[in-house]
């Protein structure tokens, strides 16, 4: 069993994407992974704090890493959102000294201290290079044979800077994707921006950003889409709905969270993975895979 | 004059860029402020303007260029020739969603959404962001939540949010806000964790060494 400090992230914990928090927790365990939530972890301050102050985003950032610190461990989140902030409030700690003395002044005056050594990964990122596919292969109870999958990288995974996929054509997802048995369908726009929290103040442009990522998935004859990132999630499944009014569409496209799609080739109840928790139901599209493991009286 | 036809010619980007730019009433009347590039220099994150060949790969992987008053190039041409209200009062950074395709394209290093969010940080510092966006409003709603719980609530959010900007535009969201109810992914009761005593301890000593302006 690996063991990792865990950084669940606010959307992930009980918020919009509480089913990729519950559906990681379900198959950490299954696939040699043991969780330790950073106890009293904050927010990472994400791309709207660093954009209107910098040095209070970095001191915020900075809590987590130094709470991190003392566990002397990696420490994993399942949003990319986070997984990127963290990292660029620890490069900038290292690239700016000024900014880092005057952090670490603020730091004392919460009692703590960060001396640069924590490792941010992206949970995802763990599971490929730690884990591997092809143990969590090994122990599939229903591969997701026939299953045409839209794996979708959203932006934050592998950019600014990646040190295991290639920012440019990533393909790691697409590697989970088929060592579990499915299908990835050709989608040219699995690395582009769904427009993120811009959903909120900027509603019209990322309707239309999301439309492109659906015509790219359907033309690949996708019948589900793969995330890695909560926002790409919510985006794309509590907005479905508008996209389609807004472009007289009619896409009825399941997004689910890796760890869903992990948790479903292990054969984990659909109740487990959280599965009911999303707006665009994906009952339809993976019944059979669960018919399968109740014939060979399989799953949890 | 001829910066104005620059900017015009090489408006390489985007069908919008031609409706946004009747909307710009002082776009060609500005003098020239010298002190204004070397001030975005010296930020983190505003260095690499220095280093831009204006190749326009910036603009052209942007997804939502046509909805930017400048292009990240135009931007970048126009803070080196001074144009510090123009560019303090445009909407281009507050559109930037942050997607960093710019940053891995870019042959010279420049880090164009790092800039963006030094230009964000400029505009939020002298309160002179567009009127026209209204993701500033959202980042700070954002901000606040963290500042309050120590973690982001999001109905919280969005609540301060409508009511800062425009509460009748929220009805469009209800059947979304209704879906996410329904499906147990709102949580309509902010946690606060237990730190955030140290989070407003540490913020107000940022704002005492010149965080926050």
């Amino acid at each position: 069993m690996k063991v990792y400090t865990y950084f669940p992230g606010c959307s992930s914990s009980e918020g919009t994407a509480v089913a990729y928090g519950e559906s990681i927790k379900a198959i950490a365990g299954a696939i040699g992974m043991e969780l330790v939530e950073l106890e009293d972890w904050n927010c990472c301050g994400s791309t709207p704090y660093s954009s209107t102050d910098e040095l209070g985003s970095l001191c915020v950032a900075a809590r987590n890493l130094a709470l991190a610190e003392k566990a002397e461990r990696d420490m994993v989140t399942p949003c990319s959102a986070c997984f990127t902030v963290m990292n660029r409030a620890k490069a900038h700690l290292r690239e700016y000294p000024d900014l880092r003395a005057k952090v670490k002044e603020c730091l004392k005056e919460a009692g703590l201290e960060y001396g640069g050594g924590v490792r941010v990964r992206h949970l995802f990122e763990a599971i490929y290079n730690d884990i591997g596919f092809g143990t969590i292969a090994a122990k599939m109870v229903s591969p997701l044979k026939g299953l045409k999958v839209a794996a979708y990288y959203g932006c934050q995974l592998v950019r600014p800077e990646s040190d295991f996929d290639d920012p440019n054509n990533p393909k790691s997802l697409e590697f989970l994707v088929t060592s579990l048995g499915a299908e990835a369908v050709p989608f040219a726009m699995r690395d582009r921006c769904c427009g993120g929290s811009l959903v909120i103040p900027e509603l019209d442009l990322t309707l239309g950003l999301l439309h492109k990522v659906f015509e790219s998935a359907a033309a690949g004859g996708a019948r589900a889409i793969v995330t890695v990132c909560p926002l790409c999630q919510t985006n794309l499944d509590a907005y479905q709905d508008m996209v389609n009014k807004k472009f007289k569409t009619s896409y009825n496209m399941p997004v689910l969270f890796f760890s869903q799609l992990i948790g479903v080739a292990l054969g984990m109840s659909p109740k487990a993975l959280a599965l009911d928790r999303g707006l665009v139901p994906a009952k339809k599209v993976l019944a059979s895979y669960y018919s399968a493991v109740a014939a060979t009286g399989g799953g949890a | 004059m001829w910066q104005k036809l620059c900017f015009m010619t090489l408006a390489e980007e985007s069908p919008g860029a031609g409706a946004a730019l009747a909307e710009r009433p002082t776009a060609t009347a500005e003098a020239e402020d010298d002190s204004f590039a070397e001030e975005v220099y010296s930020l983190p994150g505003g260095e690499g303007v220095r280093w831009c060949i204006q190749c326009g790969i910036c603009s052209a992987s942007c997804p939502n260029v046509a909805r930017m008053e400048y292009s990240p190039r135009r931007t970048i041409a126009m803070i080196r020739a001074g144009r510090r209200n123009d560019v303090l009062n445009s909407n281009s950074p507050w559109i930037c969603a942050s997607c960093y395709l710019c940053t891995v394209r870019c042959p010279r290093g420049v880090k164009p959404t790092e800039l963006m969010h030094a230009l964000e940080r400029l505009s939020t510092r002298y309160g002179t962001h567009s009127r026209r966006v209204s993701t500033p409003a959202m980042y700070r709603a954002f901000v606040n939540s963290i500042k309050n719980n120590g973690r982001v609530h999001e109905v919280g959010l969005m609540m301060e949010y409508y009511r800062k900007t425009n509460p009748i535009s929220a009805l469009r969201m209800s059947s979304v806000g209704l879906g996410l109810l329904r499906h147990g992914r709102l949580s309509l009761k902010a946690s606060k964790i237990k730190g955030v005593g140290q989070i407003n301890a540490m913020l107000k000593k940022a704002e005492s060494l010149g965080g926050a302006k």
